[in-house]
Protein backbone atom coordinates (compact mmCIF):
# COMPACT_ATOMS: atom_id res chain seq x y z
CA UNK A 1 0.00 0.00 0.00
CA UNK A 2 1.09 3.27 -0.56
CA UNK A 3 1.47 5.54 2.36
CA UNK A 4 0.04 8.84 0.78
CA UNK A 5 -0.72 12.18 2.60
CA UNK A 6 -3.90 14.20 1.87
CA UNK A 7 -3.30 17.78 0.77
CA UNK A 8 -5.54 20.63 1.29
CA UNK A 9 -6.88 23.02 -1.47
CA UNK A 10 -4.31 25.32 -0.98
CA UNK A 11 -1.70 22.71 -1.00
CA UNK A 12 -0.69 22.31 2.36
CA UNK A 13 -1.20 19.40 5.14
CA UNK A 14 -3.13 21.38 7.53
CA UNK A 15 -5.85 23.51 6.48
CA UNK A 16 -4.75 26.81 6.70
CA UNK A 17 -6.46 29.76 8.98
CA UNK A 18 -5.22 33.45 9.56
CA UNK A 19 -7.28 36.57 11.24
CA UNK A 20 -7.32 39.85 9.37
CA UNK A 21 -8.74 42.67 11.73
CA UNK A 22 -11.03 40.63 13.91
CA UNK A 23 -11.96 38.38 11.17
CA UNK A 24 -11.04 34.91 10.91
CA UNK A 25 -10.78 33.18 7.64
CA UNK A 26 -10.52 29.15 7.70
CA UNK A 27 -10.09 26.59 4.61
CA UNK A 28 -12.46 24.21 5.77
CA UNK A 29 -11.96 20.25 4.45
CA UNK A 30 -13.75 17.95 7.10
CA UNK A 31 -17.04 18.65 5.19
CA UNK A 32 -18.15 15.87 2.36
CA UNK A 33 -20.74 16.87 -0.52
CA UNK A 34 -22.48 15.43 -3.32
CA UNK A 35 -25.05 16.90 -5.37
CA UNK A 36 -28.74 16.07 -5.83
CA UNK A 37 -30.29 16.93 -9.13
CA UNK A 38 -34.02 15.34 -9.73
CA UNK A 39 -34.90 13.57 -12.74
CA UNK A 40 -37.71 14.71 -14.97
CA UNK A 41 -41.17 13.97 -13.22
CA UNK A 42 -39.56 12.87 -10.14
CA UNK A 43 -39.69 16.48 -8.26
CA UNK A 44 -41.65 16.07 -5.55
CA UNK A 45 -40.17 12.46 -5.08
CA UNK A 46 -36.58 13.57 -4.71
CA UNK A 47 -38.05 16.61 -2.40
CA UNK A 48 -39.32 13.93 0.04
CA UNK A 49 -36.31 11.69 0.03
CA UNK A 50 -34.35 14.66 0.64
CA UNK A 51 -36.53 15.91 3.79
CA UNK A 52 -35.85 12.16 5.13
CA UNK A 53 -32.40 13.03 4.80
CA UNK A 54 -31.65 16.10 6.49
CA UNK A 55 -33.95 16.15 8.45
CA UNK A 56 -36.16 19.32 7.15
CA UNK A 57 -37.68 20.57 3.89
CA UNK A 58 -35.96 20.67 0.88
CA UNK A 59 -34.62 24.21 1.01
CA UNK A 60 -37.01 26.78 -0.99
CA UNK A 61 -34.96 28.97 -3.76
CA UNK A 62 -31.74 30.37 -2.79
CA UNK A 63 -32.05 28.64 0.72
CA UNK A 64 -29.96 26.20 2.77
CA UNK A 65 -31.80 23.73 5.58
CA UNK A 66 -30.54 20.95 7.83
CA UNK A 67 -28.48 19.50 10.62
CA UNK A 68 -26.34 17.21 10.94
CA UNK A 69 -26.65 16.69 6.90
CA UNK A 70 -27.77 20.21 5.23
CA UNK A 71 -28.76 20.71 1.58
CA UNK A 72 -28.67 24.18 -0.03
CA UNK A 73 -30.25 25.03 -2.88
CA UNK A 74 -28.19 25.26 -6.01
CA UNK A 75 -30.88 25.32 -9.17
CA UNK A 76 -34.30 24.81 -9.94
CA UNK A 77 -35.25 21.50 -8.63
CA UNK A 78 -31.20 20.91 -7.62
CA UNK A 79 -29.30 20.90 -4.30
CA UNK A 80 -25.95 20.16 -2.53
CA UNK A 81 -25.81 17.93 0.39
CA UNK A 82 -22.88 18.82 2.87
CA UNK A 83 -22.18 16.36 5.56
CA UNK A 84 -19.06 15.68 8.48
CA UNK A 85 -16.87 13.95 5.79
CA UNK A 86 -15.19 11.86 9.25
CA UNK A 87 -18.77 9.80 8.96
CA UNK A 88 -20.04 10.59 5.42
CA UNK A 89 -17.00 9.77 3.49
CA UNK A 90 -19.28 7.92 1.29
CA UNK A 91 -22.34 10.78 1.27
CA UNK A 92 -23.21 10.08 -2.96
CA UNK A 93 -23.58 6.26 -2.07
CA UNK A 94 -25.46 6.54 0.64
CA UNK A 95 -27.63 9.42 -0.78
CA UNK A 96 -28.07 7.47 -4.05
CA UNK A 97 -29.42 4.55 -1.33
CA UNK A 98 -31.87 6.69 -0.08
CA UNK A 99 -33.07 8.78 -3.23
CA UNK A 100 -33.14 5.87 -5.27
CA UNK A 101 -33.72 6.73 -9.53
CA UNK A 102 -35.32 10.05 -8.31
CA UNK A 103 -32.76 12.08 -8.55
CA UNK A 104 -28.78 12.38 -10.18
CA UNK A 105 -26.62 11.90 -7.44
CA UNK A 106 -22.70 12.99 -8.17
CA UNK A 107 -19.80 13.03 -6.10
CA UNK A 108 -18.28 16.85 -5.18
CA UNK A 109 -16.43 16.49 -2.48
CA UNK A 110 -13.10 17.16 -3.60
CA UNK A 111 -14.92 19.61 -6.61
CA UNK A 112 -14.62 22.15 -3.97
CA UNK A 113 -12.47 24.03 -1.75
CA UNK A 114 -14.24 26.30 0.88
CA UNK A 115 -13.16 29.15 3.46
CA UNK A 116 -15.04 30.12 6.35
CA UNK A 117 -15.19 33.57 7.45
CA UNK A 118 -16.16 34.83 11.12
CA UNK A 119 -16.45 37.98 12.73
CA UNK A 120 -18.49 41.37 12.66
CA UNK A 121 -19.92 43.28 9.40
CA UNK A 122 -18.46 40.47 6.79
CA UNK A 123 -20.74 42.32 4.11
CA UNK A 124 -18.33 44.74 4.48
CA UNK A 125 -15.62 42.43 2.81
CA UNK A 126 -18.07 40.55 0.44
CA UNK A 127 -19.60 43.76 -1.32
CA UNK A 128 -16.09 44.41 -3.12
CA UNK A 129 -16.47 40.66 -3.88
CA UNK A 130 -19.34 39.43 -5.29
CA UNK A 131 -23.01 40.89 -6.28
CA UNK A 132 -24.98 39.28 -3.51
CA UNK A 133 -26.93 41.45 -0.85
CA UNK A 134 -24.69 39.89 1.79
CA UNK A 135 -25.67 43.06 4.19
CA UNK A 136 -29.22 42.07 4.29
CA UNK A 137 -28.57 38.63 4.98
CA UNK A 138 -29.48 37.04 8.55
CA UNK A 139 -28.55 33.59 7.98
CA UNK A 140 -29.95 30.95 5.93
CA UNK A 141 -29.32 32.43 2.58
CA UNK A 142 -27.05 31.01 -0.23
CA UNK A 143 -25.99 32.29 -3.94
CA UNK A 144 -24.12 31.43 -6.74
CA UNK A 145 -22.01 34.45 -8.19
CA UNK A 146 -19.25 35.39 -9.61
CA UNK A 147 -16.18 36.17 -7.15
CA UNK A 148 -12.48 37.04 -8.67
CA UNK A 149 -14.49 35.27 -12.24
CA UNK A 150 -15.31 32.44 -10.62
CA UNK A 151 -18.50 30.64 -9.75
CA UNK A 152 -18.73 30.60 -6.24
CA UNK A 153 -21.44 29.59 -3.85
CA UNK A 154 -21.94 32.16 -1.24
CA UNK A 155 -23.50 30.67 2.17
CA UNK A 156 -24.36 32.83 5.30
CA UNK A 157 -24.84 30.03 8.37
CA UNK A 158 -25.53 33.01 10.89
CA UNK A 159 -25.01 37.35 10.48
CA UNK A 160 -21.19 36.35 11.75
CA UNK A 161 -20.40 33.56 9.81
CA UNK A 162 -20.29 33.25 6.13
CA UNK A 163 -18.82 29.89 3.85
CA UNK A 164 -17.81 30.85 0.59
CA UNK A 165 -17.33 27.59 -1.93
CA UNK A 166 -15.39 27.92 -4.46
CA UNK A 167 -13.64 25.32 -7.54
CA UNK A 168 -10.81 23.65 -6.00
CA UNK A 169 -8.46 23.83 -8.70
CA UNK A 170 -8.60 27.88 -8.09
CA UNK A 171 -7.79 27.48 -4.74
CA UNK A 172 -5.22 30.16 -4.45
CA UNK A 173 -6.61 32.70 -6.28
CA UNK A 174 -10.29 32.38 -4.33
CA UNK A 175 -7.59 32.95 -0.89
CA UNK A 176 -6.04 35.71 -2.53
CA UNK A 177 -8.94 37.61 -3.67
CA UNK A 178 -10.74 36.92 0.38
CA UNK A 179 -7.48 37.69 2.01
CA UNK A 180 -7.15 41.14 -0.27
CA UNK A 181 -10.97 42.01 0.24
CA UNK A 182 -10.44 41.06 4.48
CA UNK A 183 -7.81 43.80 4.46
CA UNK A 184 -9.72 46.57 2.78
CA UNK A 185 -12.47 46.08 4.17
CA UNK A 186 -11.17 45.14 8.23
CA UNK B 1 -28.84 45.39 -18.75
CA UNK B 2 -30.81 43.79 -16.10
CA UNK B 3 -32.65 40.68 -16.61
CA UNK B 4 -35.29 39.81 -13.85
CA UNK B 5 -34.79 36.19 -13.48
CA UNK B 6 -38.41 34.19 -13.39
CA UNK B 7 -37.28 32.43 -9.53
CA UNK B 8 -34.19 35.06 -8.52
CA UNK B 9 -35.66 38.62 -9.35
CA UNK B 10 -33.21 41.71 -10.57
CA UNK B 11 -29.63 39.78 -12.26
CA UNK B 12 -27.18 41.92 -13.50
CA UNK B 13 -26.41 40.86 -17.76
CA UNK B 14 -23.06 39.86 -17.03
CA UNK B 15 -24.15 36.86 -14.70
CA UNK B 16 -25.82 35.16 -18.16
CA UNK B 17 -24.83 34.28 -21.81
CA UNK B 18 -26.09 34.78 -24.62
CA UNK B 19 -26.91 31.42 -26.14
CA UNK B 20 -28.86 32.65 -29.41
CA UNK B 21 -32.51 32.87 -31.11
CA UNK B 22 -35.23 31.21 -28.66
CA UNK B 23 -36.10 29.08 -31.81
CA UNK B 24 -33.33 26.44 -31.33
CA UNK B 25 -36.03 25.14 -28.52
CA UNK B 26 -37.46 23.44 -31.50
CA UNK B 27 -35.10 21.15 -32.74
CA UNK B 28 -37.03 19.84 -36.52
CA UNK B 29 -37.87 15.98 -36.42
CA UNK B 30 -35.18 13.92 -37.74
CA UNK B 31 -37.52 11.41 -38.97
CA UNK B 32 -39.51 13.65 -41.14
CA UNK B 33 -39.17 13.67 -44.76
CA UNK B 34 -37.48 16.74 -45.17
CA UNK B 35 -35.03 16.45 -42.34
CA UNK B 36 -32.13 17.55 -44.17
CA UNK B 37 -33.62 20.85 -45.49
CA UNK B 38 -35.34 21.82 -41.93
CA UNK B 39 -32.18 20.91 -40.06
CA UNK B 40 -30.10 23.49 -42.57
CA UNK B 41 -32.88 25.81 -42.11
CA UNK B 42 -32.58 25.45 -37.96
CA UNK B 43 -28.64 25.44 -38.14
CA UNK B 44 -28.32 28.20 -40.47
CA UNK B 45 -31.20 30.86 -40.64
CA UNK B 46 -32.57 33.06 -38.53
CA UNK B 47 -34.68 36.25 -38.48
CA UNK B 48 -32.80 39.63 -37.56
CA UNK B 49 -35.68 41.44 -36.20
CA UNK B 50 -35.38 45.39 -35.71
CA UNK B 51 -37.39 44.97 -32.43
CA UNK B 52 -39.43 42.11 -30.43
CA UNK B 53 -36.45 39.43 -30.29
CA UNK B 54 -37.19 35.97 -28.39
CA UNK B 55 -33.52 34.79 -27.56
CA UNK B 56 -31.56 32.08 -25.22
CA UNK B 57 -29.69 33.41 -22.09
CA UNK B 58 -28.02 30.87 -20.01
CA UNK B 59 -27.27 32.04 -16.39
CA UNK B 60 -23.84 30.73 -15.63
CA UNK B 61 -22.72 32.45 -12.88
CA UNK B 62 -26.01 31.91 -11.15
CA UNK B 63 -28.38 29.17 -10.76
CA UNK B 64 -27.46 28.17 -14.28
CA UNK B 65 -30.71 28.11 -15.62
CA UNK B 66 -31.70 28.70 -19.40
CA UNK B 67 -34.08 31.38 -19.55
CA UNK B 68 -36.22 32.46 -22.60
CA UNK B 69 -35.72 36.84 -22.86
CA UNK B 70 -38.25 38.84 -25.43
CA UNK B 71 -36.25 42.13 -25.69
CA UNK B 72 -36.20 44.38 -27.90
CA UNK B 73 -33.64 44.78 -30.14
CA UNK B 74 -33.54 48.66 -31.04
CA UNK B 75 -34.04 49.71 -27.39
CA UNK B 76 -32.41 46.89 -24.96
CA UNK B 77 -35.96 46.85 -23.43
CA UNK B 78 -37.06 43.37 -21.63
CA UNK B 79 -40.69 42.88 -21.56
CA UNK B 80 -40.59 39.08 -20.52
CA UNK B 81 -38.20 36.40 -19.05
CA UNK B 82 -39.29 32.79 -18.62
CA UNK B 83 -37.51 29.75 -17.81
CA UNK B 84 -36.61 27.92 -20.88
CA UNK B 85 -38.01 24.38 -19.47
CA UNK B 86 -41.53 26.40 -18.79
CA UNK B 87 -41.59 27.63 -22.48
CA UNK B 88 -40.18 24.12 -23.79
CA UNK B 89 -42.80 21.66 -21.86
CA UNK B 90 -45.51 24.30 -22.58
CA UNK B 91 -44.80 23.30 -26.51
CA UNK B 92 -44.81 19.77 -25.25
CA UNK B 93 -41.02 19.83 -26.20
CA UNK B 94 -39.94 18.13 -22.97
CA UNK B 95 -40.26 14.58 -22.33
Amino acid sequence: MHDLSPLTPLGNAEPSMETIGEVTLTEVTDVALASVAARLGREEDTRAALKKVIGADAPETSRHAGSTLRAFWTGPDQWMVEAPLETHEDLAKMLSNEIGAAASITEQTDAWCRFDLVGRDLFRALELLCAADTADWSGGEVQRCSIEHLGCFVLCRDPSTISILGPRSAAGSLHHALVTACHAAF
Amino acid sequence: MIINHPILGPRDAAEFVYKGDASLINRPDPQSDNAAERFYEYGYLRDNPAGLHRELWFHEQGDRSWLVVTRDTTTHEITKVELARDVARAEGRSR
